[in-house]
């Protein structure tokens, strides 16, 4: 690609980007969110037509029209949010747009042969093509979407932030997988905020920032330092704020509490403390947020707040008792996409105390709220869905804030954020707990869990399997979180 | 192993519809049978399927429509418009069945036509513009037309009357035209992207699917299917009438029968099979009452809660699936 630009609504967010992939080459692509890291893997991928520039594959200038004209010409691309139809089958999927006929009609038995072929040569026998893939777990979901570009016979594959929805082993796979397709000669555009997978994976890195590439390495000669200052234009002298000193009274305790979901739970939320849970998807780790939050509550045991017992029946009860939630999945249950970022961010207060009349100071004070988690947007009537990630989360913790609530339940509160933002939301945490707030935070992501939690528990089979100090490795939690011994980590 | 699986039969809600219908006979044979009539007599099982084949066709038709994630309010009205089409151009001469079978399909053909455009090309919202466009002909026919006109040769009345043994042929056509849909939902190309499409339609786009193309096409598939409905009304009226449409409410119980057969009115999932269930269904419900001289308002009353049960129960189902899947 040479020279690309592309501009939406007269806002230029990519200029004069050049970028290369060679067969057989890992290509890595970072920046925050903003930097226009995902307009220039739709413009690769045909969903966007660049207003300036080229593209040539093998040499060759092409113009890229629609999906269909990339697929054609051999880009395939793994998007962040799965393109997937969960009521139809893998092989459905796989060949969607592509069925093969025979006599006219779709030769499914074809399907299903090639579709076995493909899901084999990734090592993905497990998975089988006539399954239905809603019924399959994340990371199987992603074999699919790569088989799927397979498929297509690409020489160019974008993966667009394909470990965003995995859990850490999961992630092991991923890689096994990348290496297998490099060994092919297949050139992989691949687009992370994770640094250390980029080191993992990639020969070479292009940073991008505002719409432009800052440079791009040999990783061989690259640190993450530096990387991050080329990201954000400084250095993030620590990851992480520093941890609490010693945590409060127990704000929120669980006694034998469980439902159909999770087993007897015996735990405790102490006010000025980040309690962080660790454990692989589906273990009951949002489960048991979700529990606490009255939307699918607890059925046996027992839950106190503050002494009291309590057992929210629904989120608003939930609130009322000062609980707050910051869900996972952020554009479905966090956001409604269309409206103000105002509107979102009232969206609580005025759930809870309605009126008609007299709003105006409520309105003021969550203008300062946002203004207070520094929201970037271009004002406070702009539609949340414009956002980037970052942005999008702090006007959900906006909205929570005006609540005043003294217990947050963070469910994966960065996935998908950029790390300029990554760190101030991590400091938005850390300062509510400082002061008195309660903060259960859920990360897949290791080097998160450990760097922001004053004490870890891990969860299994919806069960706690034990609980860690703040200092624990990364070994020790994924020994619990997969059942394996600390000598053997998954 | 792959080849046993496939093969497993999968209960979900498409052939819910066909054990409530199997109930509701059971149900009410008794009735009906006790109220000293018969449900399942000559006269009104052939009545019963005669009924269940005009709408039958508008809700394969709008099966396409409703799995593609669209729908059309417009049927109604072109039944009516095709009726007045087929009958006029006939004008009771033997010879002109076919010019006039010809004219249906390429006016019904264009009625679809505008509608796919509207929603793909001017991105209005499906409701919206198939609501418009069948007003639009509703001022048309209104402007035109005072009652009835045209006439239909008894050549061609054959398809509103003619039956083999108890069963009108009506009711094969309905059968064939079903048969036919079901292999183009589930074995063309077109078919498992209109399901794509229905599904979600970023997903369809970006994987190379022409979803334009495809809402288009479904949407002439659809007029057409209120086309051959409309000529098989005008076969059976013996001639062509302005409000046969509207006063059979084919819009909106097409859509229920669809809703009955389990297809999900978002898009996506669901099938013909079970919408020729959701329309036995309503017919048989319709007969049952015919014996039994309810009145015909509690008769309505029935009917809506029906629909409503069926799409209660389907999405408690729904629900119970999820949570399982999520406990997994």
């Amino acid at each position: 690609m040479h020279d690309v630009g592309k501009s939406f609504y007269g806002v230029s967010v990519l200029s004069n980007v050049d970028i290369d992939v060679y067969p057989g080459e890992v290509h890595a692509v970072v920046g925050e969110n903003g930097a226009g890291k995902s307009t220039l893997m739709k413009i690769a991928s045909g969903v966007h037509q660049p207003d300036s520039g080229s593209l040539r594959i093998a040499g060759e200038p092409v113009v890229l029209h629609n999906p269909r004209e990339a697929q054609a010409a051999g880009v395939g691309i793994i998007h962040q949010e799965f393109n997937l139809l969960p009521e139809r089958t893998v092989a459905e999927n796989v060949f969607l747009g592509r069925e093969p006929t025979r006599r006219g009609l779709v030769d499914r038995r074809a399907m299903r042969a090639r579709t076995a072929e493909l899901l084999a040569s990734v090592g993905a026998e497990t998975v089988r093509p006539t399954d239905r893939v809603g019924q399959l777990g994340v990371a199987q979901q992603q074999v699919v979407e790569i088989v799927k570009a397979l498929s297509l016979d690409a020489r160019i594959l974008i993966m667009d932030e394909p470990t965003a929805a995995l859990a850490d082993h999961e992630v092991e796979l991923l890689y096994a997988l990348v290496r297998r397709l490099q060994a092919r000669g297949i050139g992989i555009l691949y687009v992370s905020h994770r640094l250390a997978e980029v080191f993992d994976l990639s020969s070479r890195i292009t940073v991008l920032k505002d719409g432009r590439r800052v440079v791009t390495v040999d990783t061989a000669d690259a640190t993450p330092e530096a990387l991050v200052r080329h990201m954000v234009g400084r250095e993030l002298a620590s990851y992480y704020p520093p941890k609490a000193g010693a945590p409060g009274a127990a704000l929120v305790t669980l006694a034998g509490a469980g439902n159909g979901r999770l087993r007897p739970i015996d735990l405790e939320l102490r006010s000025g403390e980040v309690l962080g849970v660790g454990g692989l998807q589906g273990s009951g780790r949002s489960a048991l947020a979700r529990a606490l939050f009255g939307v699918e509550s607890f059925t046996a045991g027992q839950m106190t707040l503050d002494g009291k017992p309590v057992r929210p029946r629904s989120p608003r009860q939930a609130v009322r008792a000062g609980i707050a939630y910051v869900t996972e999945d952020r554009k479905g249950e966090g956001l409604a996409l269309s409206q103000s970022v105002l509107d979102n961010a009232l969206l609580a207060s005025r759930a809870a105390t309605p009126r008609w009349f007299g709003g105006g100071a409520r309105t003021t004070s969550v203008r300062a709220l946002l203004a207070a988690v520094e929201v970037h947007a271009a004002g406070v009537d702009q539609e949340v869905r414009y956002l980037s990630g970052g942005n999008q989360q702090k006007v959900v913790l906006a909205r929570w804030l005006a609540m005043a609530p003294r217990v947050l339940l963070f469910d994966e509160p960065t996935r998908g954020i950029d790390v300029g933002a990554k760190a101030a939301i991590h400091e938005l945490i850390r300062d509510l707990a400082d002061k008195g707030a309660a903060v259960l935070m859920i990360s897949s992501e290791l080097p998160e869990l450990l760097g922001m939690s004053d004490r870890i528990v891990v969860m299994r089979d919806g069960a706690l399997a034990g609980e860690l100090p703040g200092d624990a490795s990364e070994e020790a939690v994924l020994s619990l979180a997969t059942g394996t011994p600390h000598e053997v980590p998954a | 192993m792959t080849t046993l699986t496939a093969r497993r039969p999968r209960i979900d809600s498409t052939n819910g519809v066909w054990l409530a219908l199997g109930m509701t006979l059971i149900i009410g044979g008794i009735l009906v049978a006790t109220d000293g009539g018969s449900l399942f007599g000559q006269n009104s099982t052939v009545s019963l399927l005669q009924r269940a084949a005009g709408l039958g066709i508008v809700a394969v038709g709008q099966t396409f429509a409703i799995l593609a994630g669209s729908l059309d309010l417009s049927v109604a009205y072109v039944i009516s418009l095709t009726s007045l089409i087929a009958a006029e151009t006939m004008a009771g001469s033997d010879g002109r069945v076919l010019p006039a079978i010809l004219a249906v399909v390429a006016v019904s053909g264009a009625i679809g036509l505008v509608n796919g455009l509207l929603i793909t090309k001017l991105r209005i919202n499906a409701f919206i513009a198939t609501l418009g466009v069948g007003l639009l002909i509703k001022g048309y026919l209104e402007q035109g037309y005072a009652g009835p006109a045209g006439s239909v040769p008894v050549s061609f009345q054959h398809l509103g009357y003619d039956r083999v043994g108890p069963v009108p042929v009506a009711f094969l056509l309905f059968i064939g035209v079903a048969a036919v849909a079901w292999v183009v939902i589930n074995r063309s190309r077109f078919g498992h992207h209109l399901i794509a499409t229905g599904g979600d339609l970023d997903v369809a786009r970006l994987s190379g699917v022409r979803t334009d193309w495809v809402l288009i096409r479904t949407h002439v598939i659809c007029s057409l299917c209120a086309g051959i409905a409309g000529l098989y009304l005008a076969s059976r009226l013996g001639a062509g009438a302005p409000r046969v449409g509207a006063e059979g409410g084919y819009d909106l119980e097409s859509i229920a029968a669809v809703v009955l057969g389990g297809t999900v009115l978002a898009g996506g999932k669901g099938g013909v099979a079970g919408t020729v269930g959701g329309v036995l269904l309503l017919a048989v419900i319709d007969g049952i009452f015919n014996q039994l001289a309810v009145d015909p308002f509690f008769k309505q009353v029935v009917r809506g809660v029906v629909i409503v049960a069926a799409v209660a129960i389907y999405a408690m189902r729904l629900r119970r699936k999820v949570v399982r899947k999520a406990a997994a």
